[in-house]
């Protein structure tokens, strides 16, 4: 038997489940970045924990890296296949007379996010694992919070970031309802999920704007 | 275009005994006709009539001013009103079979009370079954009985669990709400009695050829119920034929493969490809819906729920003219090898353009009212079915001569050992 | 009504094909939209223009035949219809109707607006029934009881009638819809039982190989289904298949 991915349903299964993995790390990691709007000390704390963590750096890290890259390699392949899939294009198609825009362009708004996750790459992890991994410095347990508050200086980086967000919002309201949908999860249940993912989607993402933005006015 | 008959022509025209074509069916809640390009007319199932009440004005000028959409018929009283099923015949009522039921229909419309634009049209209420499943429930659910609007919502409910997607189609088709103004309705054709004669084992007169379902004529006389064709197939393919055919296969059993190259595949053939070749080639200058459609209208004018004598032969005239005309003036377009539907549609109405030849001929021959074969001579004071047993006790099996003219008439006597032929009054 | 269409036409399977323009008087509104195409056909027949082909049987919205994408959705703008449901009184004097077949890579186009949708019976022939030994010993369907919620779902299940407009209508031309009907509408009644494991699992892998896309939850397809499928049969699907991958 064996699974392979040859299966339709079972590519959205990996799909749903590398998405749903990241939401859950979305959570995780507003929850550390929360705390540096109202303490820099707890902050400091989190960022050294994770920054130092063995488990962290070498287990966790690269399964997080795994899952994201495994999450939009897919998807672009899948793309690829349901375009194959149409065949000769529609001269006229409407799309929007029977599904939301959000469900129709998760393409779009993923590929923000991962444009996003480069610029966010680029500002904090690489210099993170050249602090500590190229040039070996010293560590300095209290260096995350002003890191962070400096990188929020920049009007053009935050106003960069708030809108990844909505678009994060956007592939979330998609995205949350649509991974327990592809897992076969539809019962009497389902529609309370539905407000849930709903208020993640919007919730999550307003949280993390609320972060830059706290950052940016009150430096 | 789907043909239910092309198969048993075919199987007629190389020797199989064609039963009772006049044997027609008409069903009378179809929606009505409201143009001419229409091409076909929509039944609304029969189970409606469990429930709704058939009926038309009392007097012609309500009739009229409703043709005219002067008056709306929720707004007629129900003194003004003739129930004519339950009037005519309380023992059924709005159950009567379906031939009885067209038959009123038409006359109550022939008089001049028909309700909609052309004339031709009933209507079949459904208010007063809301009322009654509404009261029912609200009884049921100790609610208050007399709340009129209360009681329309509970009654809406159960007649939509009912009959729900009846009304959508309706409503899709007429752009009326069936929930809140009578349906309007009238007789069309529908199934058939008639077909390829079989014998007991479902053998037609070639032998080693069966048909069974509704291709052959024997689970019906001259008249059919509802799910009909369901008990046929299944009664036919199900409980007789599984037992019968190996019956036959039996003494076959050492013939092996049969090759096509034998001379009878090769005519078959040539026959066919010839036919399709002369429709390819004709200069004509009508399309086939044009013949199809005059044809129908012959038919059902003249072969519909009434017939007599001066019609069908009419009839038979004309469908004999058509046919030739059919053949010299037609006009397929395309090519015969490729997705070419007008050619099959040629194909089609060439076997209905001889069918209905034999049709006529057959109400013609049979001068007595059976089941749904209705012939104004032959008929009651109060214009119920009059049958002629001492003379018509018999299956017109017809054998195909070349011509339907020359159709040669076979008799199967019926004979009944064990019961007396009654008629049934439905009063 | 005046009417201007643009259809597309194509002679044949390997042919390029295009949308060409046509004009049309006095249609009625009361005329359904393939009679609307009779029409035209016929006024098309008598220029000595070749009628455009497409399929149509019943005529009434039972048999899954008619399948014209209109205006950029399957089966046109009204909803729980097929195109054959389909009434000029939902256009105007004037309008332009845009007409195409059903587009999918499984749904090859033999002609004008008709398309093969055999991929459709090879996935029922791949496990859409059941096994029933119905020489001699037939059992009383009735005497084995079902939940009364089970008999409903799996009815309004079986009324898939596999016209297609879910492959259409969605962005991936994936026939979960259609496949996860056929599936769910014995999953849910004891007699699918005996073989739900493989039915599953080879419709699934029919459906795969037939080319249709992935799902997306867009439920596009759910919206525009002449016969109201829901998207919860998607999901029972996904369910069987999982659990079959798991034990089968």
């Amino acid at each position: 038997m064996g699974i392979t991915l040859s299966s339709t349903i079972l590519r959205k299964v990996a799909m749903a489940l590398s998405g749903i993995f990241l939401m859950i790390f979305l959570a995780q990691h507003f929850v550390i970045n929360i705390t540096s709007v109202f303490s820099a000390d707890i902050f400091n704390q989190f960022s050294h924990f994770m920054g130092s963590n063995p488990v962290v750096q070498f287990l966790l890290q690269p399964i997080l890296i795994l899952g994201v890259i495994f999450h939009f390699v897919m998807g672009f392949v899948l793309d690829i296949q349901n375009k194959r899939a149409r065949g000769t294009r529609y001269a006229v198609y409407k799309g929007s007379a029977n599904a939301s825009w959000v469900s129709r362009n998760m393409l779009v708004s993923g590929a923000t996010v991962l444009a996003f996750l480069a610029l966010h790459f680029y500002d904090f992890w690489v210099p993170e694992m050249n602090y500590k991994y190229v040039e070996a410095l010293p560590e300095n347990p209290t260096r995350y919070y002003e890191e962070l508050v400096h990188k929020f200086e920049d009007m053009t980086r935050v106003i960069l970031y708030v809108i990844s967000f909505f678009f994060l919002s956007l592939h979330l309201l998609h995205g949350f309802a649509s991974a327990f949908q592809s897992m076969g999860f539809n019962n009497k249940y389902t529609p309370a999920l539905k407000s849930f993912g709903k208020l993640y989607a919007i919730g999550i993402p307003v949280g993390y704007a609320f972060i830059a933005l706290f950052h940016f006015l009150n430096h | 275009m789907g043909s239910n008959v092309t198969a048993a022509w075919k199987i007629h025209r190389q020797g199989a005994y064609f039963a009772n074509p006049c044997f027609t069916q008409i069903h009378p809640t179809c929606i009505p006709v409201s143009g001419d390009h229409q091409s076909k007319l929509t039944l609304m199932s029969e189970s409606l009539r469990n429930d709704g009440r058939i009926w038309v004005p009392k007097k012609k000028e309500d009739a009229v001013a409703i043709r005219e959409g002067k008056l709306k018929p929720i707004d007629l009283a129900e003194e003004d009103r003739d129930y004519y099923l339950e009037r005519r015949y309380p023992a059924f009522g709005n159950l009567v079979p379906r031939d009885v039921a067209s038959r009123a229909a038409k006359e109550r419309c022939d008089e001049g009370y028909g309700v909609n634009t052309t004339g031709e049209a009933v209507f079949l209420d459904f208010a007063d079954a809301i009322i009654r499943y509404g009261k029912e429930k609200a009884h049921i659910k100790g609610l208050d009985e007399n709340d009129l609007s209360l009681v329309q919502k509970l009654g809406k409910e159960i007649i939509k669990a009912k009959y729900g997607n009846l009304f959508q189609m309706y409503e899709k088709i007429v752009d009326q709400n069936p929930y809140e103004t009578p349906m309007m309705i009238y007789p069309a054709v529908h199934y058939t009695m008639g077909g390829i004669w079989v014998d007991y084992n479902l053998m037609t007169t070639i032998p080693g050829c069966f048909a069974i379902g509704e291709a052959n004529f024997s689970d019906h006389g001259a008249n059919r119920l509802g799910a009909s064709a369901l008990m046929q197939g299944l009664a036919d393919g199900y409980f007789v034929l599984p037992y019968t055919i190996g019956d036959y296969l039996a003494d076959d059993i050492r013939t092996g493969p049969i090759s096509t190259n034998l001379p009878e595949f090769e005519q078959a053939e040539q026959r066919v490809q010839a036919q399709i070749d002369a429709f390819m080639s004709n200069k004509g200058t009508k399309t086939v819906d044009y013949f199809h459609r005059k044809l129908g209208k012959i038919i059902w004018n003249k072969c519909g729920m009434s017939r007599n004598a001066t019609g069908l032969n009419e009839a038979i005239q004309e469908v004999k003219a058509l046919r030739e005309e059919f053949y010299k003036d037609v006009f397929v377009p395309g090519t015969s090898d490729s997705f070419n539907e007008p050619l099959a549609k040629a194909l089609r109405v060439a076997d209905f353009l001889e069918l209905g030849e034999l049709f006529a001929k057959d109400a013609l021959e049979r001068a007595e009212s059976c089941g749904g074969h209705f012939r104004e001579e032959s008929q009651t004071p109060e214009g119920e079915a009059l049958r002629d047993d001492a003379n018509f006790t018999f299956v017109s099996a017809w054998e195909y001569k070349g011509e339907p003219s020359e159709a040669k008439l076979h008799k199967e006597p019926l004979n009944y050992e064990n019961i007396e032929l009654k008629t049934r009054s439905y009063k | 009504m005046k009417l201007t269409l643009k259809i597309w036409r194509q002679e044949n399977a390997t042919a390029k094909g295009s949308m060409h323009t046509y004009s049309i008087d006095d249609v009625s509104p009361d005329m359904s939209f393939l009679e609307m195409m009779d029409v035209l056909n016929e006024q098309l027949m008598q220029q000595g223009v070749d009628p455009v082909a497409f399929d149509h049987d019943c005529r009434e919205g039972i048999c899954g035949a008619c399948s014209m994408f209109i205006n950029g959705e399957p089966h046109g703008p009204d909803r729980l219809v097929t195109t054959c449901q389909l009434h000029m009184r939902k256009f105007k004097d004037g309008d332009t109707i845009h007409i195409e077949p059903f587009r999918a890579k499984p749904f090859p186009v033999i002609k004008d607006l008709v398309v093969d949708r055999s991929a459709f019976d090879r996935i029922q022939h791949a496990g859409g029934f059941v096994s029933v030994n119905t020489s001699g010993n037939t059992q009383d369907a009735n005497a084995i009881p079902i939940e009364k919620t089970n008999a409903d779902k799996a009815f309004d299940a079986a009324a898939c009638i596999g016209c297609g407009a879910c492959v259409a209508s969605c962005k991936n031309a994936s026939a979960m819809l259609f496949v996860s009907a056929k599936v769910s509408q014995y999953a849910l009644l004891p007699q699918g039982q005996v073989e739900a494991t493989d039915r599953v699992l080879n419709m699934v892998k029919q459906m795969d190989e037939e080319g249709f896309g992935n799902c997306t939850n867009t439920g596009a397809c759910e919206v525009e289904c002449p016969k109201g499928i829901s998207l919860e049969n998607i999901a029972r699907m996904n369910r069987e298949y999982l659990s079959a991958k798991v034990s089968g």
